[in-house]
């Protein structure tokens, strides 16, 4: 069955999909560079001894100077542009690249940035120095990103805490139903600052070893910077190639409970995964695989296995990559929504880094070790500060016989 | 008409004024800062919710706004806590809060970090607050602009109610930084009463000057 709904007296059809994408992580500059390491189960997350970062060892995912540097180099640009533009104008141009029929500069498409923090890092004296205070606003750091890319409108910054990325497919979804636009460069970034590493450290929520999601022994967080890209379409004229893998639905919710520690009962994650399904009519035995949010603290992952659970996907496997970029904040629902893309189209489950033992009150089925296994859909979760949660899902066109 | 959708109510909040559906309501224009400004604002309302103090002034801001076009417009009684999303946007994200918290980590001597800061260094923190406060469960999300794109919101506002994704938006702007402040929130709701919800009537509620009188 085909959806088709009017709006404004025009009839649309409610097909996305993805068209390209990039990952730029500790593990790579490519999805496929970073999505190797998943496979082999190899981490980024390191331990650092830098003091412009935390005063003390830090484990995190950090991305490498030298090759983005290098990187951002071959884009022929002159200075300017402050880590984290550089991160997002490589991301975005690396995943234009492999698609040669979306056109950045056509009216018709839009770019949504999502980010926490932004270029936090410019509120230091000395750092503000090298830039226009102007550039401390998100806004204008979307607009830097839009003018180098050559994209003629303006671009949307969605700033939703942790939830941002997953929140940005969504809004690119819904606003390609609605056919003003045809694609949407989705690109979700932010860098690791001392801002963030000390606020996460006041609320001794970073771990001193590598994050251990779903664990019983986990003990915090490890934290990460990136950017992930995502070029979505509603023209699939556009696609590159054969495989077809469309973003189905997706929903917010809040806990209305408190401000920065989630849910006791998962009841918010929970109704944001039931909209998501109903949306894409998507009955949950049908579901292939979670990428869950996983942050390895306490609280959030002792809520998330209860929505999962209570939303009847308690035996779907699921994972968190948290273990492998640490948390990216805004780039993580992007970053982790790339790589669970690639899941689908290699048909393989990425295990869990550091997972050993189950320790969350609800039974999940925790994907422990890499495998090879029939990946047909991919239901991506996320939670964040201020009770926000949120959902997406993906499917291969193929996976479901429609009538 | 039926069917279409309504701007219900409208609180805004500029130059040490507030205005409930386009009416002065309130004045404490000699106020010595905004912060001061805000806390005449709660007591005046006497809105008696403590945690209001704990809040940075971001979040205040957003609360005498929402609180004050929640008791004009009693959405959370007329719909499910689900049905109801929160569409706010800002130019200065949390900037205000920020540079407090980087003040707290700039000098390694006097390097004095805090949760009860570092939490409200994200702008959709005000978002949680109002959720809170009002039991709130819909869908939720923050923008960022330069200025209020009443486009975008307006046809983002009307797509999500369009499509079944909420009975009622409240959206708006609230935005405080280096002393700097102003919030317009807005129901929107498929309703016989209140205006018609366009840019032009967005943009008159903005400006205190959309006629709430007329239903």
């Amino acid at each position: 069955m085909e959806k088709e709904t009017w709006i404004d007296g025009m009839m649309m059809k409610g097909k996305v999909y993805v068209a390209g994408d990039n990952v730029v992580s500790s593990l790579g500059f490519t999805s496929e560079e970073n999505f190797a390491h998943l496979k082999k189960m190899e981490t980024g997350v390191k331990q650092y001894n830098d003091a412009s970062l935390w005063m003390e060892p830090l484990m995190a995912s950090r991305v490498d100077d030298v090759r983005l540097e290098r990187e951002f180099a071959k884009l022929g640009s002159s200075e300017g542009f402050t880590r984290l533009e550089k991160m997002m104008l490589v991301s975005a141009t690396a995943a234009l690249s492999e698609n040669k029929k979306i056109d950045i500069s056509s009216s018709r498409t839009l770019i949504i940035v999502s980010s926490t923090k932004g270029n936090i890092e410019l509120l230091d004296k000395e750092e503000g120095k090298r830039f226009e205070k102007k550039r401390l606003y998100l806004w204008e750091t979307a607009a830097q990103v839009a003018r180098f890319m050559g994209n003629p409108n303006k671009p949307l910054v969605v700033s939703n805490a942790c939830i941002s990325g997953v929140l940005a497919i969504i809004l690119a979804k819904r606003l390609l139903d609605e056919g003003k636009y045809d694609t949407m460069v989705v690109i979700g970034a932010d860098s690791l600052t001392k801002f963030v590493v000390s606020g996460f450290q006041s609320f001794k929520a970073v771990s001193n070893e590598v994050a251990k999601p779903y664990d019983a022994k986990r003990t915090g967080i490890s934290l990460g910077e990136g950017c992930g890209t995502m070029v979505l379409t509603n023209d699939e004229t556009k696609l590159n190639d054969a495989e077809r893998i469309l973003v189905m639905g997706g929903a917010s919710s809040n806990d209305a409970n408190h401000i920065s520690g989630p849910s006791r009962t998962g009841d918010g994650l929970q109704m944001a995964i039931e909209k998501t399904l109903s949306e894409a009519m998507m009955p949950a035995e049908e579901i292939d695989f979670i990428s869950g949010h996983g942050t390895a603290t306490q609280f959030n992952d002792d809520m998330e296995s209860l929505a999962v659970a209570n939303t009847q996907l308690g035996a779907v496997p699921m994972n968190s990559l948290k273990s492998y970029f640490g948390h990216t904040l805004g780039a993580a629902g992007i970053i982790e929504s790339v790589m669970g893309v690639h899941s689908m189209r290699q048909n393989t489950l990425i295990g869990t880094y550091n997972f050993e033992e189950l320790g969350v009150p609800a039974t999940v089925n925790i994907i422990k070790d890499t495998r090879a296994e029939e990946v047909n859909n991919c239901l991506k979760t996320a939670a964040g500060f201020g009770g926000c949660n949120a959902a997406v899902l993906f499917e291969k066109l193929t996976s479901r016989a429609r009538a | 008409m039926e069917n279409t959708t309504k701007i219900t109510a409208a609180c805004v909040i500029e130059n040490g004024k507030v205005y409930v559906n386009s009416k002065l309501d309130f004045a404490a224009e000699g106020s010595a800062t905004s912060l001061d400004f805000l806390k005449a604002a709660y007591t005046h309302y006497q809105l008696n919710y403590p945690k209001f103090y704990k809040m940075d002034s971001l979040c205040k801001l957003a609360m005498v706004a929402s609180e004050l076009l929640m008791r004009t417009n009693r959405i959370n009684e007329k719909y499910a806590s689900e049905a109801i999303a929160l569409i706010i946007a800002n130019g200065a994200s949390s900037l205000e809060i920020d540079t407090e918290h980087q003040v707290s980590i700039a000098d390694e001597a006097n390097f004095f970090p805090s949760p009860a800061v570092f939490v409200y260094t994200l702008p959709n923190i005000l978002i949680g607050e109002i959720a809170i406060r009002n039991k709130i469960k819909g869908e939720n999300t923050f923008f960022i602009f330069d200025t209020f794109d009443e486009d975008f919101i307006h046809s983002y506002t009307d797509s999500l109610m369009n499509n079944d994704k909420a009975k009622c938006v409240i959206a708006g702007w609230v935005d405080f930084y280096e002393d700097k402040y102003r919030a317009f929130l807005y129901t929107v709701e498929r309703t016989n009463e209140g205006e018609a919800h366009t840019t032009t009537n967005i943009n008159k509620l903005i400006d205190n000057k959309l006629n709430f009188e007329r239903n």
